[in-house]
């Protein structure tokens, strides 16, 4: 990432709105407009190059909202209570994250704390930014920079395996002790679903779909 | 094969980050006018970064399996359980199911991202035409399920935080939840370091 400003006027103007290239195999095509449900693949190796997005950038903008509020849930309420001789614990994510902390796993605290809260968190409020600007036609300030960290950011969040994770830990703790799911369990799963959703959008695509207003 | 013709035949570049296609100049440190970011044809140094990580996570993924990975306490009973024997205490003590899903995840996974990424590591240096579509659907295999193996340091984590009673019943995290944790990162970091457009660079008489 070093946009030396003399090479980037060697390279000539974009070429994207018209040619495409597969991501996995460097073949090149043209771009089709796609009907409904159509999923173009890549003759040669078979990976998606393109999907029909249905999705508009208001309705983007809508999930993002609702994906943040269910984030807050989440966070909030406690996973799972568990019971023993009349005693209760509650989780959060948080209590999790510090007691892996206080117990000689900081990596693991970090690694949690990045993957189900940081990145998440980050990847929420970027896309709910450049949506909000999007969605009247216009670029937010720092649209491209923002566009960089959002690729980056896109693997390592990893809500979806916490909810499995959650559904492990509850029968395993089962076997000894008397377990409930809280809130926060169904705030997490709503989550998993709504991420399910997001990964069927490619969010390259928003530098398209948001062009850029000439100076 | 002119009818499928690629990116450096036409004198053109694809940005890795933002998918714009661009003319390729021969510049060194190009960058994409787009985004910003370095334009390069192939992943830089792919192979060698590919091996490092994998190699290493390979190391690390020794002691994540031999050293236990989390420590239950209950009435004074002290039982270390390794990712091996979690899986098979879930089997026989009531979920065969989720043991399926536990041993899935923190075992057959990871081995499959070593054998995988080792394949196509090797078949990129011997610059073989061999079964080329079906090589390309394992990276992107491997790409897709390579993060669910964080599983189990979920797992952990959940339980330590939940089970504390003291004496009568705590769970403990031991060292080889963070081996196993950093094992599945570096994994990671492997297979995005690969670029599968090796596997399709060699010469292609056959196409």
């Amino acid at each position: 990432m070093n946009p030396s400003s003399s090479s980037i006027e060697h390279v000539q103007k974009a070429l994207t709105p018209t040619l495409l290239i597969c991501e996995h195999c460097d073949t090149v095509y043209r771009r089709r407009p796609l009907a409904r449900g159509d999923v173009a693949r890549c003759v040669r190796c078979h990976a998606v190059l393109e999907r029909h997005q249905r999705i508009g950038l208001n309705a983007m903008f809508a999930l993002v909202l609702t994906v943040m509020v269910v984030f807050v849930q989440a966070n909030v309420w406690p996973i799972i209570t568990l019971g023993f001789n009349g005693k209760q614990i509650h989780t959060t994510l948080w209590g999790i994250i510090e007691m892996m902390w206080r117990e000689h796993s900081q990596v693991v605290a970090v690694l949690a704390a990045g993957t189900l809260f940081v990145f998440p968190l980050c990847k929420m409020l970027l896309l709910g930014w450049l949506l909000a600007y999007g969605r009247l036609g216009q670029r937010a300030p720092g649209f491209a920079p923002l566009m960089v960290v959002l690729h980056y950011i896109g693997p390592w969040t990893m809500s979806e395996v916490f909810v499995l994770g959650v559904l492990v830990s509850i029968v395993k703790a089962h076997l000894y002790f008397d377990v409930t799911p809280d809130a926060g369990v169904f705030a997490y799963a709503a989550l998993a679903l709504l991420i399910t959703i997001f990964s069927g959008i490619d969010l390259r695509r928003l530098w398209d779909k948001i062009p850029e207003v000439g100076p | 094969m002119s009818a499928l013709p690629r990116a450096h035949e036409l004198g053109l570049i694809g940005c890795h980050i933002c998918g714009l296609v661009c003319r390729d100049t021969q510049v060194e440190h190009a960058a994409c006018p787009r985004c910003g970011a370095a334009l390069h044809r192939r992943k830089p140094a792919s192979c060698s970064r590919t091996w490092a990580l994998l190699v290493a996570a390979f190391l690390l993924y020794i002691p994540a399996n031999v050293l236990p990975i989390m420590r239950t306490v209950s009435l004074g009973d002290v039982d270390d359980n390794t990712i091996l024997s979690g899986v098979v205490e879930l089997w026989v003590k009531g979920s065969p199911d989720l043991a399926v899903i536990v041993f899935t995840a923190s075992i057959v996974v990871p081995m499959m991202k070593f054998l995988v990424l080792s394949t196509l590591l090797l078949s990129v240096h011997r610059g073989t035409n061999w079964a080329r579509t079906q090589r390309a659907k394992l990276y992107r295999l491997v790409e897709f399920i390579g993060y669910w193996s964080m599983l189990d340091v979920f797992v952990v984590s959940l339980l330590t935080a939940l089970v504390q009673f003291g004496f009568f019943s705590q769970v403990e995290p031991l060292p080889g939840v963070v081996y196993f944790g950093l094992t599945v990162v570096l994994t990671m970091l492997a297979s995005m370091s690969f670029d599968p457009r090796l596997i399709w660079d060699c010469k292609d008489e056959d196409d």
